[in-house]
């Protein structure tokens, strides 16, 4: 019977730990040890230079740009989502008609705002290149051509490109969290939103009072989610962009410059050394984020 | 009776906030129909740009279609190759998927009935890959499915450029989150069944897959869709490891490159089709089964 035991267990283990050990995990050791290479690809073997790909790394303007719109990304996606996704699921869950079924439409609201989260993000940014089009085929310039004012460039100026980034995430991820935020809602006990407003308490009360905080392992969840998703951002700007990451780097993030410096310029060594910043930044983000938002969980 | 009168004052509380939220109510429905609008109108758009001439397009992109010119879909079909992407998806996933929920409960069950030396470890090792960038492995990930090509015999089904390479880097890359759910779920179920089974002189594999798996049928259901949509959706992976073989391409590959790679002798209109195709069948595949998709990929952050 034992042995027998042992045997089913090793039988079940082999092939899903050989394909995760192969493919994930040596790939990750790897990348620790070919970050302090100056790998270049098939002909050279790599050669260890120590600290060398960090110092230049230090020195890389367009990665720092990088870091600094992942930054951005980091704090202001998360902040836009939830806000904008607490606010829609209250709207669908409070002021119900008893029960706990939402208002009127609220079914076919939820349907229509999770949509885009089922799309690909690389067909969402080829979908928004053409929304975003400078001239009379832009979805969004032929109205402002047509009233004789300047068309904008939503990706052709430096100054907006990253905003109009910035916009197409916060639209595809509301959805998903409307959906979350609403469940979490419903699960609620109605009497608490009842009781609070026998005491008078009005709809901000009511959100802010007992909402918000019944709904904040959630929305930590949420937070955590969608900051390691900004750290991750590469499709949307790879593919919707000019010059994947232009105009001029003004929407460059680490995953395109260590996409470009892997499989473009061939200096995995130095890839390898953003993808180890990066590394650093996601675990770092993760444990703070932990840490920050820990509070007395409310039971109920 | 003060039973009674509770819940008669309760009734009325309920009427009055219902009253009060009256004209509220226009303005909470005017908030959600904005954002209906955001999201539907860009879709739609797209709709009708995929059956307008080029002229059309370009004239003004809100005017309508003169005539539904479906010999767009056609050249996207056909000169754009997007049937072929999609045919080539369909395969990928489909392997990848099967794999992944074979492979990912197996090694769930295991790790979440059986006690045995260094099973803790094994779980987090599995687990560990839900905290680990992607972009960190891309480098060491390409080379190793370079030699892996390399291999007598089967090398040539799983290197580079290869339909089995990047099923296998899905499979083991979809690894983590599908252990990491499937084992909480297998923990939740009750032994009972099992035991009598093993009673009754069933073996181990047996029990797994007549007894263990169809009671985690909903969990599996979640993860399955989880995963499908992860997989359908990818990008990067098959962006590193199908690079020269556009035979193989897979759809979001397809989509981007025809968008990325299209100077001024673009099709525009095929275009439009392209990205109408590949918008299309997700979304009556959502609509018919959308309370299982919106379960299965919620599950995630409310486990």
């Amino acid at each position: 019977m034992n042995y027998g035991r042992m045997r089913f267990v090793t039988g079940f283990l082999a092939i899903p730990v050989a394909l995760y050990v192969i493919y994930v995990i040596a790939p990750y050791a790897q990348a620790f040890y070919i970050a302090f290479t100056d790998w270049r690809g098939v002909s050279a073997s790599p050669r260890f230079v120590g600290t060398e790909n960090f110092r230049r790394l230090a020195g890389d303007g367009i990665f720092w740009e990088a870091v600094g719109h992942n930054l951005l990304l980091l704090i202001l996606m998360p902040l836009l989502t939830l806000v904008i996704a607490l606010f829609f699921a209250f709207l669908l869950n409070a002021g119900g008609r008893g029960g706990t079924g939402g208002i009127w439409g609220s079914k076919f609201y939820r349907v229509v705002f999770f949509f885009p989260q089922v799309l690909a993000i690389a067909v969402v940014a080829v979908l928004f290149q053409q929304v975003f089009r400078p001239d009379r085929s832009g979805m969004l310039n032929a109205p402002l051509i047509a009233l004789g004012l300047e068309p904008v460039g939503f990706l052709s100026d430096t100054d907006i490109a990253f905003w109009s980034i910035l916009g197409v995430l916060v639209w595809q991820a509301v959805g998903f969290y409307v959906v979350l935020f609403s469940a979490g809602i419903a699960s609620i006990p109605r009497d608490m939103f009842e009781a609070a407003a026998i005491d008078g308490a009005g709809g901000a009360q009511l959100f802010f009072r007992i909402t918000l905080p019944l709904l904040w392992d959630t929305i930590q969840v949420g937070w955590v989610y969608l900051g390691i998703a900004a750290l991750d951002v590469f499709a949307v700007v790879w593919v919707m962009t000019a010059e994947q990451g232009g105009p001029d780097h003004s929407t460059t993030v680490m995953a395109a410059e260590i996409y470009r410096n892997a499989f473009q310029y061939f200096k995995f060594g130095y890839a390898s050394a953003m993808g180890v910043v990066l590394f650093f930044f996601t675990i770092g983000f993760a444990a703070l984020a932990l840490r920050l938002s820990r509070r007395e969980r409310i039971e109920f | 009776m003060a039973e009674a009168a509770i819940s008669r004052s309760r009734a009325h509380v309920r009427e009055e906030r219902r009253k009060r939220l009256g004209p509220l109510s226009i303005l909470t429905h005017l908030a959600l129909l904005i954002w209906t609008v955001l999201v539907a109108v860009p879709i739609v758009w797209t709709f009708l740009a995929s059956v307008k001439s080029e002229d059309e397009i370009f004239g003004n992109a809100w005017s309508l279609p003169a005539s539904l010119r479906f010999d767009n879909w056609a050249r996207a079909w056909e000169q754009a190759h997007i049937g072929q992407y999609m045919v080539n998806s369909v395969i990928v996933v489909a392997f990848s998927t099967f794999g992944t929920m074979l492979f990912g409960s197996m090694a769930a069950y295991v790790l979440a009935r059986y006690r045995f030396r260094g099973n803790r470890a094994i779980y987090l090792l599995f687990v560990s890959g839900l905290a680990f960038p992607v972009y960190l492995a891309l480098t060491p990930l390409f080379f190793v499915v370079q030699n892996m090509g390399t291999i007598p015999l089967i090398g040539q089904f799983i290197g580079l450029n290869t339909r089995g390479g990047l099923i296998l880097v899905y499979i083991a890359y979809s690894l983590p989150f599908t252990v990491f759910f499937l084992a909480a779920f297998f923990r939740t179920l009750p032994g009972a069944v099992a035991e009598a089974a093993f009673v009754d002189g069933a073996s181990h594999a047996r029990v797994f897959f007549q007894i263990m798996l169809p009671m985690a049928k909903p969990g599996i259901v979640s993860v399955t869709i989880f995963n499908v949509l992860g997989q359908w959706n990818q990008y990067q992976l098959p962006l590193v490891l199908l690079t020269s073989d556009r035979e193989k391409w897979v759809l979001t590959q397809g989509i981007a490159d025809i968008s990325t790679a299209a100077g001024y002798d673009a099709d525009w209109s095929a275009l439009f089709a392209a990205l109408s195709m590949a918008i299309l069948p997700m979304l009556i595949v959502y609509t018919l089964f959308q309370s299982q998709i919106q379960k299965g990929l919620t599950a995630g952050a409310l486990k």
